[in-house]
């Protein structure tokens, strides 16, 4: 085992880690704000044939901006997909739990369908950020070789986290998730916070799948998130919905799907490659229960989640 | 004051409606600066609809709001807060998991810094003398502490009109005596206060004037200094207040409903944990738990129902019978009935009908059971008995329980357990947000039900209804229960001592209580 | 003018009816105009999709196969849901359901008799409920959300069933395929019953239909779910016990959920693969949805998805759309009844706006 293979490892843990990280972020303000969605694989899913379609037909008169308008518009896509979930909940008052699933279906569903006319293709990646002589050198490359998305999503992190703990808009929108009907009767626009919030979260959830058809293959192939978009919601779950334990978790996470990858390619593992694939699972479920258990302030379940706001209930 | 000062706030033919209920009709309201100005109703006769609309969250459908001379209209609460209008509700709008201060920032329309706002939140605790930790999570603070966060939220507004909605109905003496002095230093310098409550006496030593609410409309404006309890109450009520036909002299059988050495644990963060509660109901008594909110009224309740099991058979007992370790069901089979505090929710289920929420309770005693399947036929007649025997105004016994008044559903919740014949009844605050002609019927009821041998037990926030009904009284303090009184043999006084005895100082509670009860009832 | 929702004192009975069977109309009108838009014939794939399956009788039998799990399934899920327990993961207890049961048949290869059957089939029962014990043991003791424990541990019975199938339980005359070996013919139940095109399956989930019908309707079981559903308070008063419910409605949706799974294992496939989860156990929360948590209408509903399920397949090969075009059906039908439920509790009034001072008018 050398250097090299080290480096191979860090890298592959970074690319598997970004398209939860990003999701995952997304919806930490989603639930932060009191709603829980979960049909976050299915907006990855349109993110990513958006993203896709959009860079593959403009390529040609955008060059390499191409990518840039593809990211955008698989931010986009997820966004508008996430509103479908946001006027069922919000306006008319569903019940989210089944309205996530829903839309995660018929994100599956419409993305294998638009997708259907693209497998096979393959579309021009991000150019990297940092310079050729930082991002191919065999070591720096670990920091500064990413695409430019790892690089987003580290951003979007501590943007989240700054945003939530430290900015005014941010404790509204806690307040939001602890206490609907308080922060109705003094006065802020519960169901327009959430709109946003959700909107965010959908916008996120489209970039981290567009993560998966632009950068670990830029290529189109039907539910190619393999269920990732369920690995996020664990991750908000495991992270106690705090910024920083969601970055630890994510890149945790990560390790543990690398330890897969590894131990179904080469038999690495004396653990079969299952036990790493379900580990995630595990964990998030195995802190649900810690966290229920001890009730640490400030890293409870927001207490509105899930739960339709009924103000003259 | 003879010059002409523009009234803070004048109310000019106000009226709201609701999809069957005219809440405010036609409503003239003046409040003059400075004054603390009385909003007195019943339950349901119309004061959280005018000052929902004088605080912007509902909108009038007809008249007119003037504020300091001009007319406005009020859209939202924060068009109100920048009039200068204040609220403190009686259902706080706080953030459990955060900081007093955080909480603060919330409440507030304007960004401060952290720093400018610990510094105008010292400026009013230091104004009004008032105490408050801002770091501490709210989630730890008492229900006094609580209330104060929500009058700095409005104090920080510096306000010329404050509005109280009930606030007094979750404090113990002490802290109303300091909520007093903090309002009155506020009218002394200038802000009107309308302070909402159905408490009499409250209303006597506070206000300057009052308003008399009833059935949305405006029936009476008074000076509480120059009136009676008495004679408030009737205008309240609109009808000459009925003694209770109460059989006199009868004699008490053997105990029928008894609690001894009955401990029981802190339910959850912000229970009351029972302490060595000992009581006795004979047959045919009428036996009241008088006590301040929030000193453990809900856990006897659950403790005498059975919704929560002693710690040992003997803590409770039925007739003869052991039932401390036994539930809610097999007690219900033995005879014992109960009616909780909570109408929607808890005693009834408003989504289900009227058949459905008899068979609730009704199931095993009115034998509606049989091999795990319950007979739709019996369930609805009974239904329909109680409807009958109980003058319940509603559609039949399929009619959804929400769609019934507060009354009527209470007395369908009444009369379902009564008419189960239960040996020994507990209810807990049994007219509470009920009409008038409703609590009367129960009221007699619950005479009747006790004439015919039954023990009952009352448990009332509302000391008139305890002292017109009961042959006993005990009072609740902290969890502890009282020695039982014969109601003819005690004063007000003593009452009063024992449920102020919160913070264990006998002088302090003796001063309020004389405070309190100044003028004669 | 504006548009205001009432909250009507009753929930319109008319609506609880009309709404599911609005959405599917208005599936089958919307999809056929997304399908053209997309380049596809969208009133001909509507038409494979929905009319065909009911219209052609040689496909009665596929349907009645593909509906006979989601019945099943969906049974036991309305009755967590009229607790508002919501078993999200009933494709997980499937799953283990049928390798319980199939665990069974290979460690009794040679047994003959008409007993290996009920035993593989009491093993599949078990097997779902101790997959849905995971969650009600976290639940009441946690409090841990059941939905996200029971999500969870979807993926976790993937894994499981991957591992089996990849490892211990692969079949050594399998040309390293990742399957179990066949089941014995003692250990399967036929495609359908001698005789008629009914599968074993429809015939469990016809029963099952009439006895969760009596036991919601007239049961004080079904009494004290409901109630549990409605107000925890009143159903503690009532005396009935929310710790029991949780367990009993978690375990009862997860023995079912591994009852079809044992069924489909022995009846349609005779052997576990990879291919083996198709998603009943999610598909099963809309038909729960789009029945109204009602025995009845789950049973209609699932009828419903499976004539999409068969449809998809059809017009898969008659208009070139993909497979995945169920599922987008599917989740159209699940959005509409959603949105449409508000009318069930909400009157719709469209009003003018009346200049100020109006005459005072009592609304009724």
């Amino acid at each position: 085992m050398n250097i090299g293979f080290f480096i191979d490892a860090l890298i592959t843990v970074v690319g598997v880690t970004t398209p939860i990280l990003l999701a995952a972020t997304g919806e930490l303000v989603v639930e932060k704000s009191g709603v829980l969605n979960l049909g976050i694989e299915g907006m990855m899913l349109i993110g990513a044939v958006t993203g896709f379609a959009v860079t593959l037909n403009y390529g040609p008169d955008l060059g390499d901006m191409a990518p840039w308008f593809g990211g955008l518009a698989a931010a986009i896509a997820g966004a508008a997909s996430s509103m479908l979930f946001a006027v069922l909940v919000l306006t008319l008052g569903s019940n989210q739990v089944a309205t996530g699933l829903a839309l995660a279906i018929f994100g599956i569903g419409l993305s294998s369908l638009i997708g259907a006319g693209y497998v096979g293709m393959i579309v021009p990646s991000f150019d990297s950020v940092f310079p050729d002589s930082l991002a191919g050198d065999p070591l720096w490359r670990v920091v500064f070789g990413y695409s430019p998305l790892v690089y987003f999503a580290l951003l979007m992190v501590f943007a989240v986290g700054w945003f939530l703990n430290r900015t005014r808009a941010g404790l509204i929108l806690r307040a939001v998730g602890e206490n609907d009907l308080s922060a109705h009767s003094i006065g802020y626009p519960v169901i327009a916070i959430r709109y946003a919030a959700i909107a965010f979260g959908g916008a996120l959830a489209g970039i981290g799948g567009a993560y998966f058809s632009m950068v670990i293959t830029p290529m189109w192939a039907e539910q190619m998130t393999a269920g990732r978009g369920w690995i996020a919601l664990a991750l908000v779950v495991f992270s106690g919905w705090r910024a920083g334990r969601l970055l630890a978790g994510a890149y945790f996470f990560g390790v543990l799907m690398t330890l897969e990858l590894y131990a179904k390619a080469s038999g690495f593992s004396f653990l079969p490659s299952q036990f790493w694939a379900a580990m995630p699972y595990i964990a998030a479920v195995v802190a649900l229960a810690v966290i229920s258990a001890r009730e640490v302030a400030g890293s409870e379940a927001p207490a509105c989640l899930g739960r339709p706001f009924l103000p003259n209930a | 004051m003879n010059v002409e000062v523009p009234l803070r706030l004048k109310l000019v033919g106000v009226s709201k409606s609701f999809p069957g209920v005219r809440a405010n009709d036609n409503v003239n309201l003046s409040v003059k600066p400075g004054e603390i100005h009385a909003l007195l109703g019943e339950n349901g006769a119309g004061k959280s609809t005018l000052v929902k609309m004088i605080y912007g969250i509902l909108a009038p459908d007809e008249g007119e709001i003037v504020f300091d001379g001009s007319p406005v209209r009020i859209s939202n609460p924060r068009a109100a807060r920048r009039l200068g209008i204040g609220m403190v509700f009686q259902h706080f709008s706080l953030f459990e998991a955060m900081t007093v201060l955080e909480n603060i920032a919330l409440g507030l329309d304007s960004r401060l810094s952290s720093r400018e706002l610990l510094a105008e939140f010292n400026r009013v605790l230091e104004a009004y003398q008032l105490k408050l930790d801002p770091r501490r999570v709210v989630s730890t603070l008492s229900v006094g502490e609580r209330q104060r966060i929500e009058i700095v939220r409005a104090l920080l507004l510096k306000p010329q009109l404050l509005i109280m909605d009930e606030p007094t109905s979750v404090l113990t003496p002490q802290e109303v005596e300091q909520l007093f002095e903090t309002l009155r230093k506020l009218a002394a310098s200038g802000c009107s206060i309308l302070y909402i409550s159905h408490k009499l006496h409250e209303i006597v030593a506070l206000c300057d004037t009052a308003t008399i609410l009833r059935g949305g409309k405006v029936v009476a404006h008074c000076d509480p200094k120059r009136e009676t309890s008495r004679s408030m109450a009737e205008m309240m009520i609109g009808a000459n207040l009925k003694e209770i036909a109460k059989p006199m002299s009868r004699g008490f059988g053997p105990p029928k409903l008894s609690a001894q050495g009955l401990t029981m644990p802190k339910p959850s963060e912000f229970g009351v944990a029972l302490k060595d509660v000992a009581l006795n109901v004979r047959a045919g008594e009428i036996f009241g738990v008088a006590g301040v909110a929030g000193n453990g009224q809900n856990e006897l309740m659950s403790a005498m129902s059975g919704e929560t099991t002693a710690p040992t058979p003997e803590a409770i007992t039925l007739a003869d019978r052991q039932v401390g370790r036994l539930g809610v069901t097999e007690r219900r089979t033995l005879g014992l009935c109960a009616v909780p505090e909570e109408r929607n929710g808890h005693a009834a289920v408003g989504e289900f009908s009227l058949t459905d929420n008899g068979a609730l309770t009704g199931r095993d005693r009115m034998e509606m059971v049989r091999f795990g399947l319950i007979d739709p036929g019996k369930a609805t007649n009974y239904a329909a008995e109680v409807i009958g025997a109980y003058s319940v105004k509603a559609t039949g016994p399929g009619a959804l329980a929400g769609s019934l008044s507060g009354g009527n559903l209470q007395k369908f919740i009444m009369g379902r357990e009564i008419l189960q014949q239960p040996e020994a009844l507990v209810v807990c605050q049994p007219t509470w947000g009920v009409d008038a002609g409703a609590a009367a019927a129960i009221h007699q009821a619950i005479v009747d039900l006790a004439a015919r041998g039954s023990a009952v037990m009352i448990i009332s926030q509302d000391l008139d209804e305890l002292l017109t009904l009961c042959d006993t009284l005990a009072v609740i303090n902290l969890g502890r229960l009282s020695a039982p009184m014969k109601v003819g043999e005690v004063s007000i006084e003593e009452i009063g001592l024992l449920m102020g005895g919160v913070h264990g100082d006998p002088a302090a509670t003796v001063e309020m209580t004389e405070a309190l009860h100044a003028h004669p009832a | 003018m504006r548009i205001r929702l009432e909250k009507r004192l009753t929930p319109s009975r008319f609506m609880q009816i009309a709404t599911p069977i609005a959405s599917v109309l208005l599936t089958m009108a919307l999809g056929a105009i997304i399908f053209q838009l997309l380049g596809f014939d969208g009133p001909r794939a509507i038409f494979e999709t929905f009319i065909t399956p009911i219209a052609a009788s040689y496909k009665w039998q596929d349907v009645a196969t593909k509906a006979a799990p989601l019945i099943i399934i969906a049974l036991g899920l309305s009755l967590g849901n009229q607790a508002k327990i919501w078993n999200i993961g009933a494709e997980g207890q499937y799953i283990i359901g049928a390798l319980a049961g199939a665990g069974v048949a290979f460690a009794l290869p040679d047994a003959q008799g008409f007993w290996v059957i009920p035993l593989m089939i009491a093993a599949g029962i078990v097997g779902g409920m101790a997959w849905a014990a995971i969650p009600a043991f976290l639940k009441t003791r946690y409090r841990v959300s059941e939905v996200l424990s029971t999500l969870m541990l979807v993926y976790v019975a993937l894994q499981v069933l991957n591992y089996l199938v990849s490892g211990p339980w692969k079949d050594p005359k399998g040309h390293n395929f990742p399957q179990t070996p066949p089941f014995t013919p003692a250990q399967l139940l036929p495609h359908a019953i001698a005789g008629t095109a009914i599968p074993p399956g429809l015939v469990v989930g016809i029963l099952l239909t009439l006895v969760f019908w009596v036991l919601t309707t007239r049961s004080v079981y079904g009494f004290s779910v409901r109630t549990v559903g409605a107000a925890p308070n009143a159903a503690r008063y009532g005396g009935f016990d929310a710790s029991r419910t949780v367990w009993s409605t978690l375990m009862i949706s997860g023995g079912m959920a591994g009852l079809a799974g044992i069924l489909e294992a022995s009846s349609q496939l005779g052997q576990i693969n990879l291919g083996f989860p198709s998603g009943y156990g999610f598909t099963a929360i809309i038909v729960s949805f789009l029945g109204r948590l009602h025995p009845v209408g789950v049973f209609l509903a699932a009828l419903i998805l499976a004539v999409t399920y068969v449809g998809g397949q059809v017009a898969q090969t008659v208009v070139h759309v993909p497979n995945a075009t169920a599922g987008i059906f599917q989740a159209m039908m699940l959005f509409f009844i959603l949105a449409s439920d508000i009318l069930v509790r909400y009157r719709v009034r469209i009003l003018r706006d009346v200049p100020r001072p109006a005459p005072a008018e009592a609304v009724a």
